[in-house]
């Protein structure tokens, strides 16, 4: 009888302690945490070229990346003031709402759900993407219309399984999916040919094809995207100073490729005439202390950081081996999506 | 005994006191728990309950035993997962007790080659991170020919690294009948065995159970068969399109995700299998021969019946253990009901209600296995009298 008694006690204390771990408690407000403790704790991909991925040395680059650097550069003046925390795509959200991150910078798509019932808010969406199938070039296939009764290999986690469920059922088709959580394992499992289509975010179809083929013109990136995935940084509900912080720091980088200002250009313009660029360096002062941080907040972003553009051509366009094309994430003034609002 | 100072020393009563005591502590803690994680959830604004769980779920699932589609509820998925955890694991208990008892006995042969072989077997398996073994029994199925390049390998069985695809019965009326003259075959061959038992018994003569048991169970449904006029159309898997359509099918994830579950745990029961023969003193090989009983009769009348009650215990840990082992199916792909309940979870993000309904599935899967071994091991344990 003892024992029996003793047994379920533990596994009932057992079980309710694995609930209990996604949610410790959490004192303080994000913004003075962060202030605090002299850092940001960064949640990024596990490894995703051009977005966050470490290199052989374990320094962090990456759209992503540079989306927590400019965060630490608005906060302390030093964009290398971040420790960054790589997770699963299950991982993400508990990460950042138990408080074991500050920010969320992995390539997360927003949502209505992530937005309000999952306690999340989400700054400005850094990278504009669409999901879309990537096909052996051996196939012949000229549009995702083509794939009734395809296997389609998926990442799960992501808005993705659902997306592409939807896709085929809207256009009367069906599909067999094949569900593996690991990266890596999923892409083998693609290119060894268990599957017709993968199925992705059509950077990180890049990216793949990137790393993992000789040959890149084996395969092919079908032109239909079949969902809307504006990826954006997230921080936890109930801190509206951190949130401005991390919102005001990524339209810095917009405004300062606007006014054609980069890292290298940045000191020179320390002395322009233009009022706007004034404000935004914190040569006219006020932006800085209603952010709650220095006046050189952008200017610090903008040095170590650099514009959008600089973010972006290094990191997953021209620069780089992905070769995206700017597309919807163009500034508004060239047919794009980014936009900064006045900074005043 | 009445007094309640006096009672306090009684053995008894303390021993309920501490249990109480404990049992109270194990409570509070849990409550603090739940409701620290409750209202941690409420104050960021996390949604919590079980409302989720008749929303349309919206994804699809590789295979599965039921009819599903996305426009089922989260609970459908959730159960197709359950069923697929179930299939695997059943098949992979059934498998690693075979393959387990004949490397176990192998073990044991005076044969140099087949005790090397089954010693090496065991060091290996046993050594090798089963998460491993997994990955590569994935990769190797990957690596076989598309469906367009496919291997028949028997007329109308097909491989390929969509899995394996094989001709199934098309059903027919006479099938019902069939199955109902297998019953009562089943029904005559149990008959058969139990009057065979009594009559050794009784009168000491042996009676040829195994020809008769054999013809009591082919017998009635060979006769059926031809009664219903021989009911044999066979739908055979063809090329159409992206793969095969038509017949039945194995996905490669499924058929890795069993040969490693199963691979792996054998090499823990034929350790089982043999220490448990071994624990069986030599004198009741002597004693049997002393009697005249044939090799084969002492395996099955004396050593076997003493050696289970050494291997059912630990035999059960390897079974829960295969079980809960069958989770790793996420890392290769097989839909099952952790793969299921992630998605799930990430879709809804209902963690803490996807993570606390898949441990509680897994504790009540394995509470029914030791369940049912518990009773197993009542059965076959020594009867003191």
């Amino acid at each position: 009888m003892k024992s029996h008694l003793s047994a379920l006690a533990i596994a009932a204390t057992l079980s309710v302690s694995a609930i209990a771990l996604s949610g410790t408690a959490q004192a303080g407000a994000t913004f003075d945490g962060v202030k605090q403790k002299g850092y940001v704790q960064c949640g990024v991909n596990l490894g995703l070229y051009g977005f966050s991925s470490p290199d052989d040395k374990g320094k962090w680059s990456g759209l992503d990346v540079d989306m927590c650097r400019a965060v630490a550069a608005a906060m302390f003046g030093d964009a290398e003031k971040v420790k960054y925390t790589p997770l699963s795509a299950q991982q993400r959200l508990p990460a950042l709402q138990s408080g074991e991150i500050d920010l969320l910078a992995r390539n997360t798509t927003r949502t209505l759900t992530r937005d309000t019932a999952n306690g999340l808010n989400f700054a400005p969406t850094n990278y504009f993407d669409g999901q879309g199938f990537m096909v052996s070039a051996k196939l012949g296939l000229k549009s995702a219309k083509q794939l009734n009764g395809a296997t389609v290999c998926v990442l799960p986690g992501t808005t993705t399984e659902q997306n592409v469920s939807d896709y085929f059922r809207a256009n009367k088709m069906t599909f067999k999916p094949v569900v593996i959580e690991k990266n890596e394992e999923l892409n083998k499992a693609f290119f060894a040919g268990r599957c017709d289509a993968l199925t992705s975010d059509a950077s990180q179809l890049a990216a793949i094809r990137a790393a993992e083929v000789q040959n890149p013109n084996d395969y092919v990136i079908l032109p239909e995207l079949i969902s809307k995935e504006p990826l954006s940084p997230a921080v936890r509900q109930g801190d509206e100073e951190w949130m401005n912080l991390v919102t005001w720091a990524f339209y810095a980088m917009v405004q300062a490729e606007e006014k054609g200002l980069t890292s290298e250009t940045v000191d020179a313009a320390m002395t322009s005439p233009d009022p706007d660029v004034k404000r935004l360096l914190g040569v006219t002062a006020g932006n800085g202390k209603a952010l709650g941080v220095e006046e050189n907040w952008a200017y610090a972003i903008i040095k170590q950081v650099g514009n959008y553009a600089q973010s972006y051509e290094r990191n997953v366009g021209s620069g780089s081996k992905l070769k995206m094309p700017r597309g919807q994430n163009a500034l508004y003034t060239e047919g794009g999506l980014m936009y900064a609002p006045p900074m005043k | 005994m009445t007094n309640p100072v006096q009672a306090l020393n009684s053995a008894r009563v303390r021993g309920w006191l501490y249990q109480a005591l404990f049992l109270a502590c194990a409570l509070a803690v849990a409550w603090y728990l739940v409701s620290n994680t409750l209202t941690n959830l409420a104050t960021r604004g996390v949604a919590t309950g079980f409302g989720f769980l008749h929303r349309e779920a919206g994804f699809e699932i590789g295979e599965s035993l039921l009819p599903y589609s996305a426009s089922d509820t989260y609970l459908t998925a959730l159960v197709v997962g359950l069923l697929n955890t179930l299939a695997v694991s059943a098949a992979g208990v059934v498998l690693a007790t075979v393959l387990g008892v004949l490397i176990g006995i192998g073990r044991l042969s005076s044969n140099w080659m087949v005790n090397r072989f089954a010693t090496l077997y065991v060091e290996t398996v046993r050594n090798v991170p089963l998460l491993l073994q997994l990955v590569v029994w994935y990769t190797i199925l990957n690596r076989l020919p598309s469906p367009r390049e496919a291997l028949e390998v028997l007329p109308g069985i097909f491989l390929s690294n969509r899995g394996m695809k094989f001709p199934v019965l098309v059903e027919h009326a006479g099938h019902g009948w069939i199955l109902l003259a297998l019953v009562a075959g089943i029904a005559a061959a149990i008959a058969v065995v139990r009057y065979g038992r009594r009559r050794r018994e009784t009168t000491g003569k042996p009676f040829p159970t195994l020809p008769a048991v054999i013809a009591a169970l082919l017998l009635p449904p060979a006769l059926a068969f031809i009664v219903t006029g021989a009911p044999l159309a066979f739908d055979v898997p063809a090329l159409a399109g992206f793969n095969f359509e038509g017949g039945g099918s194995v996905t490669p994830e499924f058929t890795a995700l069993l040969i490693g579950l199963s691979v792996y745990t054998a090499g823990f029961i034929a350790e089982i299998v043999r220490s448990g023969i071994l624990a069986v003193p030599h004198g009741q090989t002597e004693a049997g021969l002393a009697l005249g009983l044939s090799p084969g009769k002492i395996l099955r009348l004396v050593i076997l019946p003493q050696a289970l009650r050494v291997i059912v215990p630990p035999l059960t840990s390897q079974y829960l253990n295969l079980t809960k082992n069958s989770s790793l199916a996420v890392a290769i792909g097989y839909p099952d009901l952790v793969s299921v309940s992630n998605t799930s979870a990430n879709q809804t993000g209902q963690v803490v209600e996807a993570v606390a309904m898949m441990m509680l599935v897994y504790l009540i899967i394995s509470l029914a296995i030791s369940g049912f071994m518990n009773w197993y091991n009542r059965r076959v344990a020594l009867v003191t009298r």
